[in-house]
């Protein structure tokens, strides 16, 4: 080994402190963008995969039923590379140790070879046979969350009569990578499922042979979605089509694409903050280990090292810390990363899930963390490397300090000297200053910007549970009916309260922007299901027109008194002018209210509802259920504590998980921070220290100097850090966001106040290690020597 | 384990001087007397001693000086390196712990002090003045003083002590705009400022040239006059010894011997 190569390997054991803080931070870069891209690379590299091998169709409509031939009709539209016609309906389905009815998605399978478009993946068992139409292969979610296996029994009610269905098989399919049941909110692992069963089976039990109701086309490459939508839709239309819509509003599908908007969110924000900071780090390490070793600098040169030789010397010193940075973020990375995709398998099922092995991204990641290292390193480097060697052996001109205020200020305050010393040494090295300030500001803002959540979290459930959807369960009917099921309902043991709502879905329209959405009808003055706006007032439901949610409202760019167009995507598909009445605040999805009487005169139904919002007695709510499973035409139940439950767990489950890793990673920011700028202080001041011990200055005393320098910057960091923290938070929710799902921008006070504790927690325990050097400060071997 | 004693090479060559007799003769001439001779001396060691450990080796760096001096003294410390000299003014400073043996301030025993209690005397009782000066870079030459000023019991103000170091004109100046003799008396302005009862002085005109060093003993003298501080300072410029009361000349760890001046020369009499 080179000689040099031996300074360099004592020079990183002497500062190893040092070093592992930076290398800390570095890490943390490191690892946050394997996290976040690996993530993002695993779930949209195995869901491209997994929708490729098993024909995940690219249109999708519903229909009121269509004769088999009209699928033919289908394929021959220009664009269209395969077509699917199934039979998909919603059922009851009561299970052993469930009290409350299920809900399930009724898939059927193609009696003879494979189904053509969304292919099943069959995890266990067999796909149910031919002929048995009792059979089901059941989704995997559900059937983990209910423990069925091959072999288990459940009973569904398929068109008003109770079958015993026997589960031959355990699968997953592309088109139900995110189950959800219509209507809900969160998907409920042990309440919702599909079954997929014979379509002999499905066909004799709705009526439906010879005919489907449901349809997915697959496109050829290069194929117009937009052009093949119109098309599907007109040949539809005569059968009750409730128009096609493409993958972007497959819930599954947008389900997985909101998530990967936010891991992109997340990798593109975290990562670069830190790895400024540690580029920060390096550069304040090593511009003092120069300052130190300049009559060594000054020695290689007249030895005859090149300028070059010197400068590669400290190039390769911060790039052995990179590289310890990049290991430590590998093995963090990859553990968290690998925590996190089992995380997401909960919910998103896939056949097989796998944490990014992807060679590019670990040697991007190691390739960045290096440049922001050697970029941190450039300007100390450069600054002593070309110095002539007879000027880098003699000592540094004598730092010049400059008075505050002005030697002759009228105003001279009155402030120990040693309040002096601090103020001037911060202000003598100015960009250091401000690069700690910052970098603690970081740590503060990322704090901010992830525990925000947490309240964010709580007050949309507040939101959506204490304040709008007060119900404590919604029966929705298998279809719409009359007013009077609403008196069936309120006879219903243990019903206190029932409230009617009619849901009709539309295709709503503004210039070009179209989706789809249910528009809710809701008597104007229901008390258990309330609308608010911006500012948590209720708002009465106008007597006429439609009252947009604001998510909808911004993405179709109307306001109060803008008139949109409604197709009813059932019925008579005629498209309606309707006046936007009112905006409400909204977080979950897309929404649009009308008064109920306005609906149905809007669509020229007679009064009809679609369900009903209940309030329970909860000490009846075992008679409720097993009334509701004896007269299972009612309609399926979903309970609001339960969705609550889901919520949270759901919520937190996410939330948590992340805010635990970020509060962990601010920590070592704010430590690596505080530590470095503490021992560079320390080293730069040590021997002023050692001579105010020497004047007789106690220990804490002088430790004050240091502390004081220490709190000076931790504090001036917190406003900043606040700042940047709630730009963070803001930043989020436009990143976050999605037509699914709004983060509410609240951030409270206690939001401030614990992530300041948590970096001031971090700065003071890096501070009290660094004191201990205090204490052992050698006042005799400082005065001795000239600095 | 290897112990280097340095006294047993030099023994022979200085002969048999028995420096505890002399060191606690005060010195009788009269015109070279302190102001004031205590009945107790001020400062007294006994069979101070002080081991170093390096490594496997020990370095006896003093061997058991007895010392006294009184109030008012100005005593000049000689020797060549490694004879002692700082070691014994660091550990009747206060600033190290001696390895056997005892140092009395009145009737203070500092090697028996805590830690603490040490730091207590030096920042009441003992100035420091040093070769390299030790001025806090970012602090004005006033701020300089007023650092002690601020923590004394009965200290004088800062323009006074800088004033009789004869710099109170630079006084806003930081230390980086002095020259090396302005920067030690801003020292020993910063070290008598807390009218200390000692002044300690390691090499004080080490690092300046004869012209400059002269003021600076003009400074020390003046304090020791007017103050009457006691006053001990360490050189190996053996043309300063004609200031002092008394001239201490140490070698391999011990006092060799002690010598009384007759006559004080005046600080501007000397040149080197």
């Amino acid at each position: 080994m080179r000689a040099l190569h031996i300074k360099l390997l004592r020079e990183l054991r002497r500062l190893w402190a040092q070093v592992l803080a930076i290398a800390l931070v570095m890490a943390a870069g490191v690892a946050t963008l394997i996290i976040g891209v690996g993530t993002y690379q695993s779930l949209e590299r195995t869901r491209a995969l997994y929708y490729e091998a098993n024909h995940f169709a690219d249109l999708f409509a519903g229909l009121t039923r269509a004769p088999r031939p009209l699928l033919d009709e289908i394929g021959a539209i220009d664009g269209v590379l395969a077509v699917d016609g199934r039979i998909a309906k919603l059922a009851l389905a009561d299970i052993e140790g469930l009290t409350e009815p299920a809900s399930t998605l009724l898939v059927s399978l193609p009696d003879g070879g494979r189904e053509p478009l969304n292919q099943l993946y069959l995890r266990s068992g067999r796909l149910p046979e031919v002929g048995h139409a009792t059979e089901a292969v059941v989704s995997e979610i559900f059937a983990k969350a209910r423990g069925f296996v091959p072999g288990s029994h459940l009973r569904v009610v398929m068109n008003g009569s109770l079958r015993d269905i026997t589960i031959t098989g355990i699968a997953l399919s592309p088109e139900y990578i995110y189950a959800m049941a219509p209507g809900e909110t969160m998907p409920n692992e042990g309440r919702f499922g599909v079954l997929w069963m014979p379509e002999k089976a499905l066909a004799a039990a709705y009526d439906l042979q010879g005919a489907f109701n449901a349809v997915a086309v697959k496109l050829l490459p290069g194929a117009s979605l937009p052009a093949v939508t119109a098309a599907v839709d007109r040949v539809l239309a005569p059968y009750g089509g409730q128009g096609a819509y493409g993958r972007a509003q497959q819930t599954s599908n947008a389900f997985l694409d909101s998530e990967l908007t936010q891991l992109r969110g997340m990798s593109s924000v975290l990562p670069p903050v830190f790895l400024l900071v540690a580029a920060f780090l390096v550069n304040m390490t090593l511009t003092r280990l120069i300052a130190l070793e300049r009559e060594q600098i000054g020695l290689l040169k007249a030895l005859g090292y090149s300028s070059w030789a010197v400068a590669w010397h400290y190039v390769e010193f911060v790039m052995l810390i990179a590289i310890v940075g990049t290991a430590l973020g590998y093995g963090l990375g990859i553990w968290a990363g690998n925590g996190l995709t089992v995380l997401y398998a909960r919910f998103y099922s896939f056949p097989v899930l796998v944490f990014s092995r992807d060679p590019i991204l670990y040697v991007v990641a190691g390739g960045i963390t290096m440049a922001a290292a050697v970029i941190g390193a450039v300007r100390a480097v450069s600054k002593a490397a070309w110095l002539p060697p007879a000027v880098a052996m003699l000592p540094p001109a004598p730092p010049q300090y400059r008075q505050v205020l002005g030697a002759r200020t009228v105003v001279r305050l009155a402030l120990p000297q040693t309040w002096n010393m601090v103020t001037r040494h911060l202000l003598h090295w100015p960009w250091r200053t401000i690069g700690g300030v910052l970098g603690m500001a970081f740590a503060v803002a990322i704090l901010v910007g992830s525990i925000w959540s947490i309240g964010s979290m709580n007050f949309t459930i507040d939101y959506i549970f204490n304040r709008t959807e007060r119900q404590d369960a919604t029966i929705n009917f298998l279809g719409a009916k009359p007013v009077r099921a609403l008196y069936e309902i309120g006879r219903l043991p243990g019903v206190l309260a029932a409230e009617p709502q009619r849901t009709i879905g539309v295709e709503i329209r503004s210039g070009h922007v179209k989706r789809r959405v249910a528009v809710s009808g809701h008597a104007a003055g229901s008390r258990l299901t309330r609308l608010l706006d911006a500012s948590l007032v209720p708002v009465v439901l106008p007597p006429t027109g439609i009252v947009l949610g604001k998510t909808l409202a911004d993405l179709l760019g109307v306001r109060p008194g803008d008139t949109v167009e409604v197709t009813p995507l059932e019925g008579d598909r005629t498209t309606r002018q309707v006046t936007v009445t009112g905006l409400v605040e909204s977080y979950l999805g897309l929404s649009a209210y009308m008064e109920l009487g306005a609906l149905n005169a809007l669509f020229d139904h007679a009064p009809l509802i679609s369900g009903a919002n209940v309030a329970i007695d909860t000490s009846r709510e075992a008679e409720l259920f097993a009334a509701l499973k004896a007269t299972p035409a009612l309609g399926l139940i979903s309970l609001r504590a339960v969705s609550l439950e889901r919520f949270r767990e759901t919520m937190a489950e996410n939330l948590f998980v992340m805010i635990g890793v970020l509060v962990a990673m601010a920590g070592v920011i704010a430590f690596g921070v505080v530590y470095n700028f503490a021992r560079i202080s320390l080293s730069e001041q040590g021997r002023e220290m050692a001579s105010l011990r020497v004047l007789g200055f106690y220990r804490h005393e002088v430790s004050m100097l240091l502390l004081a320098e220490i709190a000076v910057v931790t504090l001036l960091a917190q406003p900043i850090g606040w700042f940047l923290g709630y730009q963070l938070a803001r930043g989020m929710v436009r990143s976050f966001s999605s037509e699914l799902f709004t983060m509410p921008l609240v951030v409270s006070p206690d939001v401030y106040v614990y992530s300041s504790a948590v970096v001031v927690a971090a700065a003071l325990l890096s501070a009290l290690i660094v004191r201990r050097r205090i204490d052992r400060l050698d006042m005799i071997a400082v005065l001795k020597t000239r600095e | 384990m290897i112990r280097i004693n340095c006294r047993r090479e030099f023994t022979h060559s200085l002969g048999d001087m028995s420096q505890s007799n002399v060191a606690r003769s005060a010195p009788d001439t009269a015109g070279a007397a302190p102001p004031t001779t205590a009945a107790a001396p001020l400062l007294r060691t006994s069979k101070l001693t002080k081991i170093y450990r390096m490594g496997d080796v020990e370095v006896l760096a003093l061997d058991a000086v007895d010392f006294s001096a009184g109030a008012g003294e100005f005593d000049v410390i000689l020797g060549p390196s490694g004879s002692g000299k700082s070691t014994f003014l660091n550990l009747v400073g206060g600033l190290d712990t001696p390895t056997s043996g005892e140092a009395w301030f009145l009737d203070h025993r500092l090697t028996a002090a805590s830690e603490s209690a040490l730091t207590r005397y030096r920042r009441e009782h003992v100035g420091f003045v040093f070769q390299f000066y030790n001025l806090v870079p970012s602090l004005t030459a006033r701020e300089n003083v007023r650092l002690v000023t601020e923590i004394a019991h009965r200290p004088m103000r800062a323009e006074e002590a800088l004033e009789l170091v004869g710099l109170k004109e630079r006084m806003d100046h930081f230390p980086a705009q002095l020259s090396g003799g302005e920067q030690q008396r801003v020292a020993i302005a910063r070290a008598i400022a807390k009218r200390p009862d000692l002044l300690l002085c390691d090499e004080p005109t080490g690092a300046l040239d004869s012209a400059t060093g002269v003021v600076v003993l003009e400074a020390l003298t003046k304090v020791n006059a007017e103050l009457g501080t006691t006053t001990l300072v360490i050189t190996h410029n053996v043309a300063i010894r004609g200031i002092a009361h008394r001239v201490i000349n140490f070698a391999n760890g011990r006092i060799a011997s002690i010598e009384a001046n007759a006559h004080r020369l005046p600080a501007s009499a000397i040149s080197w």
